[in-house]
């Protein structure tokens, strides 16, 4: 049938020789279609075409608007509009009149008018609304025709919002009489599924039903469903195997009517999709695979090979008998099948046969063996695709030892292949070989194996990469370049061996750039400039301007960009020492002094300061430092102080510009929105006050510009997209794949292959180019490519170890980050900013010098300034991180923090009077208890690791104590006892711990009393319980407690006195605490003052940071309660977080880590997002919404409470980062 | 899912185009050229599959094509499609063509671009193949056109639509979806 198509359309002539005559044969000559399509053909070029279209627009628009038209010429009209818009050219005005078509036509303008509603319009549109009536009305028809197009057109474009108008009409039309009705109804149904899966969920036994319908045709319809819900949950389906099976079977077993057949195959795409459905449900199920070997058998048996499409099944059951649980009888099968796809000379089943190849090879790696020849003409192929899918295959079957060829095919089919997309992946992969086998052997093999192993061959490794540079260009996958340099920078276990490569590196670069650099990709340029700075020390006789004027002949060129000149200047930052230099970097400066760059021009600057400095220059940028301890402290929290201090000298707190917009505008106009509802919950007044605060004085630096915006984009930093390519095994992805494929029972293969084998070893990595005849140049290709997957194995071991994969594995780092890209943040540490140019706020551009997008610059800037602060805490540095310091679970990490929280105050306690106490004396429990145990008197069972069973007793009652409201006094004339004793071994209480206080903090001490401070998290305050304990053996009178806060409220009496205090007594003084103000954290001070018995007045000071989680408490809201107090709020922050992506479930396992550490309700969790709310005491709302999408979590928070959402979210923050 | 059905000739005119998946404007324009300049650049004796294109929906993504004297037909696939069988189904829609224009020829698809979208309807819905039987698709298509004829027809319509009935229940035509038998509406004539 196709010969006779070819032959008519080859009969005819092409449309631009279009013979008159012909042409009136078939359309009328009048037809203004006829007549624009005539006079576009005779147009010369895209000007004329344009103008023509233009003026056949407007003619049109005068048409459809002119109310003369006739629904008749509508259509004509429509048509002609169609043509249009397929030409390029927007016909927006007819769209309107599409709709208005399709409404009012009858059959066929009806159907022009739906046709160019689907072709103008897209799902989104708003005049798809007035599509809607004309659709019901349609759907109700008793016209067939109508009731078809109507659901054409739900099938094809729907507004999501009126799906459930239609819903129950189209759910009818699954029982109507007609089958192609019902068949068009389940495609309708299914388009729902996929836009809208939930509100068709009520009707899955309906699909069920399609399933089972008598019409083969209803049934093949449904299947798109299961189909697609497989795919999501296999699990769920599993059930319907058997089902599927029976079906296959009637369909290969010939039981369907012979309409179906094609070519006189039984219903073949009904098979290949059931093919694809069991292969889905047999993966990874033992028990469900088992059930599909019969049928798989007898569809292999059954396909005879006289047409396409009968290999369009085998290749569907190949596939499927690979992908379920392996039948051996049936591999071998398959197996065949393969070969007969791979040896035909049929160019798509060859290509559909590398395919096969490609997805097999994993499992048996023999296949590949049997058909290396093929393999081989296959890389010779004039089709570039079938090329292309053969050095796909190599990849999969690359190991140490045949890795140079490979790659060097690979170089090679990139040098020819220009196609874009192609080389960007292609490059990808041999970077990935590259830096799996970064030393191969074949080069060295002919030296003695203890040798070898001692000189691998690192100039390979570098020579690819460079050759990958050069061929990327700039469009290359931003982790290549990064992974590189981390490796580089990382190194192998060896030394000695990251030396060499390091070594090379810098030679093959240094004369790179001697050449002429102007056609190298920036990239190219940024990572040899950033080795250079890095590792140029290596190279030991090199002259010290040398480097410096390579580099800065880059500055000069025109074509090198802003962002490699960045990355020039902060190598040169690194090697600017000595006369020649300060030389270079006081020209360079010249030279940016004046560049409208500023980025450069602080650069520069910097560069001149430090070329001047060596002693800063050291500091700064200290050499040969290791990256694993480098840390990164995102929330700036090291310039607390500094942002205290400017607060205390009154400067203005800082505040976000969103805030800062809002009260502009509150300013100036009345304020029309209602002040709030009231909550479920008793909150206070306050939560309504503050509406109009213009200084919610507040605010450390934590919030100030930079750190709200840094920690997300760090951390986010692309890290989705990364391919975790390094594990600690070496290779992640081929791992496997490489160590099976030595261990497979080999086949048998000819000598030849052996000696061919056994001869190429001794050449080159890459065929020599020694005249040999085409057979025998291939054999031998064969052999060094498929080398280490057959028996030569053998012969290799016998020559040399392959000792590759063990050796080379990566340094196992104390802190593996996740992905490739973040691994310039950390090198960041190379390229430090001056403090000041943090602290006016300037834009940093030292931080932003060396990376290769502007978000990771600020990133940068944060681990610089670092440096700075060693100390700070590093939020953002453990963030990063996957794999938890601890390696444990974080919740784990946290109970078992907890514990020993719990157990060390009550240690500490105990410790805290030992030493300095006395002979530790019986004392009845009462006495001594109190002040030790209080802390943790909610847990009665703690007492089981230690002491005696009174003591246990006693704990109870302290319990009972502790929830005493008032504070309560309790002076004991005895000391603790045994504190040693009674310190219990750390993870002994692990699950005995209640959360509900913290650990005891010890607060201050002199030489008589020792104070320490414990949080009870009670539900209307903060209780601060503070431990006044008399460490000495006098007795102490007039002992007061003064407890004072500028920024939080004490509730109850502050002050607090004791008559006496007797020696190594101690007493509790309790006080509630609330923060009127939401700020990030305040203070609490004071200080106890005393008269000793020798009458001397003394005072001890104390202060306890609080922070605001320390005042957060869940509040409990309903959905619908949330919704309504949502509306009513109007201070909101918006931000993007990090999502736990370790996690099964990201976004749940993100929100419980919040619930738990910052005390939020967790409302509910709706697909993607979820909502949360807590109050800050003493009853300040506040409201979150997150949505989690590719990697990151969008939060807004909305509070009554102007500053609380920002803190909240500072919070949020860290506690993310701590995790 | 088949994501875009794209038919040009050999000089890149687009003849035929249609996006199951939402594209704008200009993107749909420049598809239809880089799909152009992949496929125009390739022999005919190389494989009918293309793939490492990123226009449409990133690397899940598959050119199925044929070329036929002066038409490309270009199946824009996901992964969820097997190649052979889009090959085939190509094969079916250029038959069913062929059958419903007798002797298709670009002509045909130029000036009845409406009755080539509606035949391609009975075989690609929504992006889902609905009809793979020719015999099927052609019925579907003839039963709408004598329909839709009778409707525009003048007086000897009534007559027309019996045949239509009787056609459909002709036994050379097995299984052939009774749809005409009842509910065929005798048209109002339309009233010139």
């Amino acid at each position: 049938m196709s010969d006779v198509v070819e032959k008519t359309l080859i009969a005819l002539p092409s449309l631009l020789s279009l013979d008159s005559q012909l042409g009136a044969g078939k359309l009328s000559s009048t037809s203004k279609l006829g007549n624009l399509i005539r006079s576009i053909t005779e147009l010369t070029s895209k000007h004329e075409e344009e103008k023509l279209i233009k003026k056949e627009l407007t003619a049109l628009k005068e048409q459809v608007s002119s109310p003369n038209t006739t629904s008749r010429q509508m259509k004509e009209i429509m048509v002609r509009a169609i043509y249009c818009e397929m030409l390029g050219y927007e016909a927006s005005f007819s769209y309107i009149h599409a709709i208005k078509l399709a409404q009012q036509g009858n059959g066929l303008e009806k159907r022009v008018g739906y046709l160019a509603v689907c072709l103008f319009l897209n799902e989104s549109h708003d005049l798809l609304l007035l599509l809607v009536n004309t659709v019901l009305k349609d759907l109700q028809s008793t016209n067939l025709i109508d009731v078809c197009m109507a659901l054409t057109v739900v099938s094809q474009i729907f507004p999501k919002d009126m799906i459930p108008a239609v819903l129950p009409l189209v759910e009818d039309k699954l029982t109507h009489s007609k089958e192609i009705i019902r068949r068009k109804a389940v495609l309708a149904l299914y388009k729902f599924y996929l836009i809208a899966p939930n509100q068709v969920q009520h009707i899955h036994d309906k699909f069920r039903k399609a399933l089972c319908d008598k019409d083969p045709g209803v049934m093949t319809a449904s299947l798109h469903i299961y189909f697609q819900m497989i795919k999501e949950n296999p699990d769920g389906f599993r059930e319907l195997t058997a089902s599927l099976v029976a079906i296959l079977k009637q369909v290969v077993g010939g039981k369907l009517p012979v309409e179906f057949n094609y070519h006189s195959v039984p219903a073949p795409w009904l098979q290949i999709k059931l093919l694809r459905m069991l292969a889905l449900l047999g993966k990874e199920d033992q028990s469900t695979s088992e059930m599909m070997f019969e049928v798989l058998d007898e569809s292999l048996r059954r396909a005879e090979l006289n047409h396409n499409i009968t290999y369009a099944i085998l290749f569907e059951c190949v596939k499927t008998i690979y992908t379920i649980h392996p039948k051996s009888e049936l591999l071998e099968k398959a197996a065949k099948c393969i070969g007969r796809f791979v040896l035909s000379p049929k160019i798509n089943l060859k290509y559909l046969g590398l395919k096969a190849l490609t997805y097999v090879v994993q499992q048996d790696p023999n296949l590949a063996l049997q058909h290396q020849m093929t393999i081989i003409e296959c890389l010779d192929h004039p089709d570039p695709i079938i090329k292309r899918e053969t050095l796909e295959l190599l990849y999969r079957i690359t190991n140490g030892q045949n890795v140079s060829v490979i790659v060097q095919k690979m170089l090679d089919f990139l040098q020819q292949s220009k196609h874009g997309h192609t080389t960007i992946v292609l490059v990808g992969k041999v970077a990935e070989l590259a830096e799996k086998y970064p030393f191969t052997h074949i080069a060295v093999v002919s030296v003695p194996i203890r040798l070898c192993t001692y000189a691998p061959d690192n100039g390979w490794f570098i020579q690819t990469m460079n050759t990958v540079f050069s061929l990327g260009g700039d469009d290359m996958q931003p982790e290549v370049p990064n992974n590189f340099l981390r490796l580089l920078a990382e190194g192998f276990d060896s030394a000695e061996e990251d030396r060499q490569l390091r070594l090379y590196a810098v030679d093959s670069y240094l004369s790179l750039l001697q050449t002429d650099t102007c056609h190298l990709p920036q990239r190219f340029l940024q990572v040899m400039s950033w080795v250079l700075g890095e590792f140029s020390f290596l190279k030991a006789d090199l002259e010290p301007g040398l480097v410096l004027s390579r580099l800065a002949s880059l500055l000069d060129q025109d074509l090198v960009t802003t962002e490699t000149k960045s990355w020039v200047l902060a190598a040169m930052c690194k090697l600017c020492g000595g006369v020649v230099g300060e030389g270079v970097a006081g020209q360079v400066a010249a030279q940016f002094g004046g560049s409208l760059n500023t980025t450069l021009r602080q650069q520069a600057q910097e560069l001149h300061v430090l070329s001047l400095d060596q002693a800063l220059r050291s500091r700064v940028l200290p050499p040969h430092t290791s990256w694993d301890g480098l840390e990164v402290d995102s929330s700036l929290s090291f310039l607390d102080g500094f942002v205290s201090d400017a607060l205390a000298q009154g400067a203005a707190p800082y505040k976000p510009p969103h805030q800062r917009q809002e009260e502009l505008s509150q300013e100036k106009v009345l304020n029309l929105e209602p002040y709030g509802l009231a909550l479920p919950v008793s909150l206070s007044t306050c939560s309504l006050m503050d509406r109009q605060s213009p200084t919610g004085f507040s605010l450390s630096s934590g919030l100030s510009g930079n750190s709200a915006e840094l920690p997300h984009k760090g951390g986010s930093l692309k890290m989705d997209g990364v391919k975790r390519v390094w594990g600690k095994e070496g290779y992640l992805p081929q791992k496997e794949a490489a160590e099976e494929a030595p261990a497979m029972p080999s086949p048998p293969v000819p000598l030849t292959y052996r000696v061919a084998a056994a001869r190429t070893r001794r050449w080159t990595p890459w065929p020599a180019p020694r005249p040999l005849g085409p057979d025998q140049e291939k054999q031998q290709l064969a052999s060094s490519l498929f080398v280490g997957l057959g028996p030569q194995n053998q012969l290799c071991l016998l020559g040399k170890p392959d000792v590759a994969p063990q050796r080379f594995r990566r340094k196992t780092r104390p802190q593996d980050p996740e992905g490739g890209s973040d691994w310039l943040s950390v090198s960041s540490h190379s390229s430090h900013s001056t403090m000041d140019s943090l602290l006016d706020s300037s834009p940093t551009p030292l931080g932003e010098e060396l990376n290769t997008t502007a978000l990771l610059g600020e990133e940068l800037n944060t681990a610089g300034f670092l440096r700075e602060e060693p100390n700070a805490i590093s939020p953002l540095g453990e963030g990063l991180n996957t794999a938890d310091p601890m390696g444990e679970d974080p919740n784990t990490t946290r109970s078992l923090r907890e514990t020993a929280n719990g157990t060390t105050h009550l240690g500490e306690g105990l410790n805290a009077a030992g030493p300095l106490g006395e002979e530790p004396n019986p004392v009845s429990p009462q006495g001594k208890e109190p002040n030790t145990a209080s802390p943790m008197g909610e847990e009665p069972n703690t007492a089981s690791s230690q002491g005696p069973e009174d003591t246990l007793a006693f704990w109870s009652r302290a319990e009972g104590e502790t929830e005493a409201p008032e504070a309560s006094t309790m002076a004991t004339d005895q000391p603790p006892t045994q504190a040693d004793r009674l310190t219990p071994p750390p993870c002994a209480t692990a699950e005995l711990l209640e959360p509900h206080g913290s650990e005891l903090l010890s607060l201050a001490s002199d030489g008589s009393v020792d104070l320490s401070a414990r949080k009870l998290y009670k539900g209307a305050a903060l209780e601060l319980q503070l431990y006044i304990r008399n460490t000495s053996s006098d007795q102490l009178q007039h002992v007061s407690l003064q407890l004072r806060s500028a920024e939080l409220q004490v509730l109850d009496s502050p002050n607090q006195s004791f008559p006496l205090l007797g020696d190594h007594g101690a007493v509790t003084s309790r006080h509630s605490v609330v923060m009127e103000t939401p700020l990030v954290q305040a203070i609490v001070g004071g200080a106890v003052t005393y008269h000793t018995q020798s009458g001397s007045a003394n005072e001890l000071g104390f202060s306890l940071r609080l922070t605001l989680a320390d005042f957060l408490r869940p509040l409990p809201l309903s959905t619908e309660d949330y919704g309504k107090l949502w509306l009513s709020f109007n201070h909101d922050v918006k931000q993007n977080l990090q999502l736990l992506l370790d996690k099964e479930d990201p976004l749940s396992a993100t929100l419980n880590i919040l619930k738990e550490k910052l005390q939020f309700h967790l409302v509910e969790i709706i697909g993607t997002e979820g909502i949360l709310a807590c109050q800050l005491l003493p009853g300040h709302p506040c409201l979150l919404h997150c949505h989690a999408h590719s990697g990151t979590l969008t939060v807004w928070l909305r509070s009554p409470v102007p500053d609380l959402p920002d803190c909240l979210l500072y919070h949020c923050q860290r506690v993310l980062q701590e995790r | 899912m088949i994501k875009a059905i794209l038919i040009f000739n050999n000089h890149g005119k687009p003849r035929l185009i249609r996006f199951y998946q939402y594209f704008a404007e200009d993107m749909q324009q420049q598809i239809i050229r880089e799909t152009f300049h992949l496929v125009s650049k390739r022999d005919d004796n190389v494989c009918n599959f293309l793939e490492g294109g990123s226009l449409i929906g990133g690397s899940d993504y598959k050119l199925i094509y044929r070329h036929y004297a002066t038409l490309y037909f270009v199946f824009c696939v996901d992964s969820s499609e097997s190649e052979l069988g889009i090959l085939d189904l190509i094969q079916v829609f250029v038959e069913t063509l062929d059958k419903c224009f007798e002797n298709v020829c670009e002509l045909d698809l130029i000036f009845h671009v409406d009755k080539v979208h509606c035949i391609l309807q009975e075989v690609v819905m929504g992006g889902m193949v609905l009809e793979t039987n020719m015999n099927e698709i052609v019925a579907q298509v003839e039963f709408q056109n004598r329909v839709e004829k009778s409707e525009g027809g003048l007086s000897a319509a009534p007559a027309r639509a019996v045949s239509a009935v009787k056609n459909m229940n002709l036994p050379e035509i097995p299984r052939n979806i009774n749809i005409g038998d009842i509910n065929i509406k005798v048209p109002s004539l339309s009233p010139f």
